[in-house]
């Protein structure tokens, strides 16, 4: 085994992948090998750190500094001044905002980090994904060991109920309870299935960890394979994934290698296979008897529960479906067992909780807290509060099914719970900042409009419903909205909420029905005064010239359709008739002489 | 097919090569080479290869070697600074790759440093010559 003094990690996760982070791996291994280093130095490709904001990431151990927005150009520096010399290249070191110039900056010493609490994060960033000898190093298939050698199917699944592992794909339903169910039926095959569809707009968790961290995810599938008695698993995975799928698949023929999966695993008697298959990016196929459907080849539809999968799921035998994140979590319990989970969280949402932060936010990422952080901490200390001195408007959680928090309710505790009191949902853990700019009946129009796409039509509330719901929503943006618009929205909503097949077509007026509650003075607006707020909906707004303009001809030169005029260092006027508004004039003014109205 | 014995030998055989890695480092011992141009040009390289070896071979897993810059002391390179957990550091100097192995297996290893490589001694030599 070799042994290196320093090892450089290179974030190959999907986002700094595509903004080069290959490339960098390259160079960094020819400009080692050039000055002889590359007996001393190795360079390791990892999953995702999070802090996709800074991408592409790098950091250099033993000293930890962490360098971000790394380009090929840089690295000859890095190398020749860090890794050679031992200088740390300051002008790369990531910098918190504000902060003064300092020099090694670890990933503890960072803000975005310091908040959070990594478990089904833990090795993202930290491992080599494509090695198993590394997983197994931080304690990889040790609570496989553990639960194959020390603990009956049963201790497995006390330890999980009594942990309080609840769902990580969106519904929250005890993990326990539901490896319980599955244990409970008799058949003679059962299967283990792993949801990793992931078709929440913008969330990219379960992708982080399929990417950095997949033999967790195998590891806990035969875990609960053992406890409920299946030997045989599917991992759900959409094509549009394709680092992960290609860490899957390598991670299955490793494991194969080292005899953890496969028959008779380490030699108790065990047996369990996994499979792979790719799903088209349907987001009803994250629905799990879609899912299942799916997988079985046929059309992605949802069909009624019950029978629920434990009872009668993947080919008409028990199935057990957890979430990826869920699973990421199993090993972590096995071993250090369910107290040390309880730790962790609050009573009723224990352990850590994943959002992909996107949207009107500094930090952009992946962040993983303990459940009942509130809200404002994932928004101001790790996420770094909003670009541009904008004011904080909302932010979404749950995706399309979920709904909008305004900025009073910003101490709420994160938990499955408190979440659904105001009118959102945890769901699988997107979370979307919005600031003033944003209008809150396009943010609800934007997702109703994904549902109505992904409306698989079976059902007729969810086909029908939500598209007259969005018929209305349209009205209303064009500035055609009618009294008596909201009242109609409410009663389909409420209708389409209760007469759905699945929970697609159960959640999908919840964007609408919290943007209703919260910020209602908006949509009466846009009814009633013909007017967005926000200055967003393009048929209600105009962009002005004002008195401050100096005449520099700058938005006259951008206009596409020619519809600024005026002469040079006179003040000049927009014709409305003409205007698109596109926003291009408004852009290319240096001196705030344009304004939205 | 691997045995659980076989496992746990490729835990603590990997665990020692990407320890280094970790972020508590409240328990781990330094060992910081002294690697700008000076120290280089006196041989640096060849004792930090050293440390790193003897390291490696004794499957220390609590111990990183890095390097640091010049601290302005030219003339006693190649230099090293020792850290054990809750001790004073001790500085090396004028060393080369014997030396550095003997540090591993006296101070690293025993906790006893090597007082007739420490920059202590060598400036109390220099007086008295
Ligand atoms: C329309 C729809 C889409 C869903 N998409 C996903 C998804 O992408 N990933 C996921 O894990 N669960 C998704 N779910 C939830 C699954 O049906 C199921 O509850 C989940 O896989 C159970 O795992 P858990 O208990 O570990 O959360 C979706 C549900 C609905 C109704």
């Amino acid at each position: 085994m070799e042994i290196f003094r320093s090892h450089v990690l290179v974030c190959g996760g999907t986002g700094c992948t595509s903004s080069g982070s290959v490339k960098l791996v390259d160079r960094l291994n020819d400009q080692l090998g050039e000055l002889g280093l590359d007996k001393e130095v190795k360079v390791i490709k990892t999953g995702c750190f999070g802090l996709c904001e800074a991408g592409p990431v790098v950091i250099v151990y033993p000293e930890g500094t962490f360098y971000s927005h790394v380009q090929t150009e840089d690295v000859d520096e890095i190398v020749s001044e860090h890794l050679l010399k031992g200088r740390v290249v300051r002008r790369l070191v990531y910098q918190d905002k504000g902060d003064h110039p300092s020099v090694g900056k670890s990933l503890s010493d960072i803000e975005f980090y310091k908040h959070q609490t990594r478990v089904a994060l833990r090795n993202c960033g930290v491992i080599d994904p494509e090695n198993i000898d590394e997983y197994i190093a931080f304690d990889g298939y040790r609570a496989l060991t553990k639960a194959l050698t020390e603990m009956t199917p049963q201790d497995v699944i006390d330890e999980v109920s009594r942990s309080g592992l609840r769902g990580r794909g969106g519904g929250g339903f005890p993990t326990g309870t539901k490896w319980k169910f599955a244990a409970a039926s008799k058949d003679d095959k059962k299967y283990v299935v792993c949801n990793a569809d992931e078709g929440d707009p913008g969330a990219f968790m379960d992708r982080s960890v399929l990417e950095g961290d997949p033999h967790a995810i195998l590891e806990a599938m035969a875990i609960c394979g053992y406890a409920i008695g299946a030997d045989e698993g599917y991992i759900y995975v959409r094509a549009e994934y394709p680092i992960a799928v290609k860490r899957l698949n390598l991670a299955i023929e490793q494991a194969h290698e080292y005899g953890l999966l496969g028959q008779n695993i380490l030699g108790t008697g065990f047996n369990f296979d996994l499979h792979i298959r790719l799903g088209a990016g349907a987001f009803v196929c994250g629905e799990e008897t879609a899912l299942m459907a799916s997988i079985e080849g046929h059309r992605g539809e949802p069909r009624p529960r019950p029978p629920f999968p434990a009872v009668k799921g993947l080919f008409g035998k028990p199935t057990n479906i957890n979430n990826v994140e869920t699973y990421a979590n199993v090993a972590q319990i096995i071993l250090r067992g369910a107290d040390w989970f309880r730790t962790m969280g609050t009573e009723r949402s224990a352990g850590t909780k994943v959002f992909a932060l996107g949207g009107k936010i500094n930090n952009t990422g992946l962040v993983e807290v303990p459940m009942g952080t509130p809200l404002r901490t994932v928004i101001y200390d790790i996420g770094g509060g909003i670009p541009h001195g904008r004011r904080f408007k909302a932010v979404q959680t749950g995706g399309p099914s979920g709904g909008c928090i305004p900025a009073r309710l910003l101490d709420v505790p994160i938990e499955y719970d408190s979440l659904i009191e105001i009118g959102s949902m945890m769901g699988s853990g997107g979370m979307i900042v919005m600031d003033e700019d944003n209008c809150m009946v396009d943010i609800a129009r934007f997702f109703l409009d994904f549902t109505v796409d992904e409306s698989c039509g079976k059902c007729t509330p969810c086909r029908i419903g939500t598209r007259r719901m969005l018929e209305i929503l349209n009205r209303i943006v064009e500035g055609k909205g009618e009294e008596g618009d909201i009242e109609k929205l409410e009663r389909l909503a409420t209708t389409i909420a209760k007469t759905s097949l699945c929970g697609l077509g159960q959640t999908a007026p919840n964007p609408v029905l919290s943007t209703l509650r919260y910020f209602r003075d908006e949509y009466e607006a846009h009814i009633r005064d013909k007017r967005c707020p926000a200055h967003h909906c393009r048929s209600l707004m105009q962009y002005q010239i004002i008195d401050k303009c100096r005449g520099c001809t700058a938005c006259a030169r951008v206009c596409p359709v020619h519809a600024v005029s005026g002469e040079v260092r006179k003040p000049h006027a927009i014709d409305q008739d003409k205007c698109i508004k596109c926003g291009a004039c408004y852009d290319a003014c240096r001196f705030d002489a344009i304004i939205k109205a | 097919m691997k045995s659980i014995a076989e496992l746990e030998e490729i835990r603590k055989r990997t665990l020692q090569r990407i320890n280094l890695r970790r972020e508590d480092k409240e328990s781990e011992v330094r060992v910081v080479v002294g690697m700008a141009t000076c120290g280089i040009a006196a041989g640096a390289r060849p004792v930090m290869m050293a440390f790193v070896d003897e390291i490696g071979r004794r499957h220390l897993s609590q111990v990183t070697v890095s390097q640091t810059g010049c601290i302005g002391m030219c003339r006693l390179e190649p230099m090293a600074d020792v850290f054990l957990p809750g001790e004073e550091k001790v500085t090396y100097v004028n060393l080369d790759a014997d030396k550095a192995r003997r540090i591993v297996a006296e101070h690293v290893v025993n906790g006893r440093p090597v007082t007739e490589y420490t920059i202590g001694n060598a400036e109390n030599n220099k007086q008295q010559a």
